[in-house]
């Protein structure tokens, strides 16, 4: 004999449901962690709500097909495109529409074989590997060659429509890239297009953003700037930012890193007795001596 | 009907229930075959594999849809999961269950043949 099945509630508990979920703890660390990008933490809080919604309507037995949350992320490198998938699959995971919530991360090379039934196992593989969580495709326009007829990238992207239609429950696809490309990448593949439902763009970060970005990751790493050398970095942003191969924040990391290099050729010049403050502080002269203000 | 390997027993199982032995085995580190034949003999331990042994996965539901290809490109075979633990002193399949049937099962029986001095030699076919 089966037990009689409880009935269906006639209200759910929305702040109950927020709780238990943990989902605010995450969004909030959004917020705090990741400067500016105010139109991405819109999205995500929209697509949060979504799903919050969709699973207090799933208490009361109300029926509706789960979401598609496929999504394409478009922005210049080091606009913070790989970190908001990471929390993406955090927040997925929390409102329990991903079981497992990790990020299995591929370009091209990882997806497309080199010679023929090579690609399908390949693709394949991937797809198992994310499954329960997030595929993040970089550059997912490379995927495309069209000026090769036979090129293999297009039997990894039927695979990956194939799935993407048919275990939307099982995992969630991110595609990023340039704008510019992948906007072309979707003329061509308007399969494609139509699966993904969120279009995310980040934009390039303000010279502000970038200097209040690179005075968290030294606070991480327990480093600090004397204020002088602070209005020195502004500067070097300013100037970084006109040059080449410029990359948002991924730039002011690494700038910092060569920084860190010199305050550690500095002290150890100086020798003798080191206070604790200058093993954290960042001088003037460490950023001055960049290639940037030749 | 065919029984070998765990739960061959008990009624088909569902989906649901596949996918539930399969967390267990990733869930312990165990690389998961998928295997089918239409020679399910006893003496057959060596089923075709359905592409390679899958490991490293974080869920289930990429195995399950291995099986569910292999199901349908032979459905009238018989397929089964088995699962290997590669850690030392095991190195061997740890489980083993059959996910699919033929329509008409396969029939063995027993039989004996007397060879000199009255013995008999026993067969499965
Ligand atoms: N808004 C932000 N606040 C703080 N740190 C950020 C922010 N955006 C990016 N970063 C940092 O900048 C670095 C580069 O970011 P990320 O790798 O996410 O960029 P990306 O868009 O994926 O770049 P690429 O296109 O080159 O792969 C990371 O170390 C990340 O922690
Ligand atoms: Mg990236």
């Amino acid at each position: 004999m089966s037990e009689p099945a409880a009935p269906v509630p006639e209200s759910v508990d929305l702040d109950a449901e927020r709780q238990g979920s943990g989902i605010d703890a995450v969004l909030d660390q959004l917020d705090t962690e990741l400067v500016g990008l105010v139109p991405v933490k819109t999205r995500i809080r929209e697509i949060a709500s979504l799903l919050l919604i969709d699973r207090l309507r799933r208490k009361l037995e109300l029926s509706a097909a789960s979401p598609t949350l496929h999504m394409c992320f478009t922005g210049n490198p080091g606009t913070g495109k790989t970190t908001v998938a990471q929390r993406m699959a955090d927040i997925l995971h929390r409102l329990e529409y991903v079981r497992v919530g990790h990020v299995v991360s591929v370009t091209r090379d990882d997806l497309v074989g080199q010679y023929i039934g090579h690609t399908a196992p390949k693709t394949k593989e991937v797809i198992k590997k994310a499954m329960g969580g997030v595929l993040f495709i970089d550059e997912a326009y490379y995927l495309y060659r069209p000026e090769n007829e036979r090129d293999y990238g297009q039997e990894s992207i039927e695979i990956l429509l194939q799935v993407m239609e048919n275990h939307r429950d099982d995992l969630v696809v991110i595609l990023a890239g340039y704008k510019d490309r992948m906007d072309k990448f979707f003329q061509s593949n308007p399969g494609m297009r139509s699966r993904i439902a969120h279009h995310i763009d980040f934009p390039d970060y303000e010279s502000q953003e970038l200097l209040h970005i690179g005075k968290l990751m030294l606070a991480e790493q327990n480093y600090q700037f004397t204020s002088e050398a602070e209005s020195v970095f502004a500067e070097y942003i300013e100037r970084r930012r006109q040059q080449p191969h410029f990359a948002n924040a991924r730039s002011i990391r690494n700038a910092l890193d060569r920084a860190r290099f010199r305050q550690a050729g500095r002290l150890c010049q100086q020798g003798g007795q080191l206070s604790r403050q200058s093993l954290v502080t960042i001088e003037a002269q460490d950023i001055r001596s960049s290639r940037v203000f030749d | 009907m065919i029984t070998q390997g765990t739960f061959s027993f008990l009624p088909a199982l569902s989906n649901e229930q596949i996918l539930k032995q399969l967390k267990y085995c990733i869930d312990h580190g165990w690389a998961v075959n998928v295997e089918y034949t239409d020679d399910p003999h006893p003496r057959n331990t060596y089923w075709e594999m359905w592409g390679l042994p899958m490991f490293d996965l974080r869920d289930p539901a990429g195995i399950l849809m291995e099986i569910n290809a292999c199901r349908k490109t032979h459905p009238e075979t018989y397929i089964r999961v088995s699962a290997f633990d590669n850690t030392k002193g095991w190195e061997s399949i740890r489980l083993s269950f059959i996910v699919n049937r033929p329509s008409v099962e396969r029939q063995y029986r027993l039989e004996r043949t007397e060879v000199a001095s009255r013995q008999q030699r026993y067969a499965i076919r």
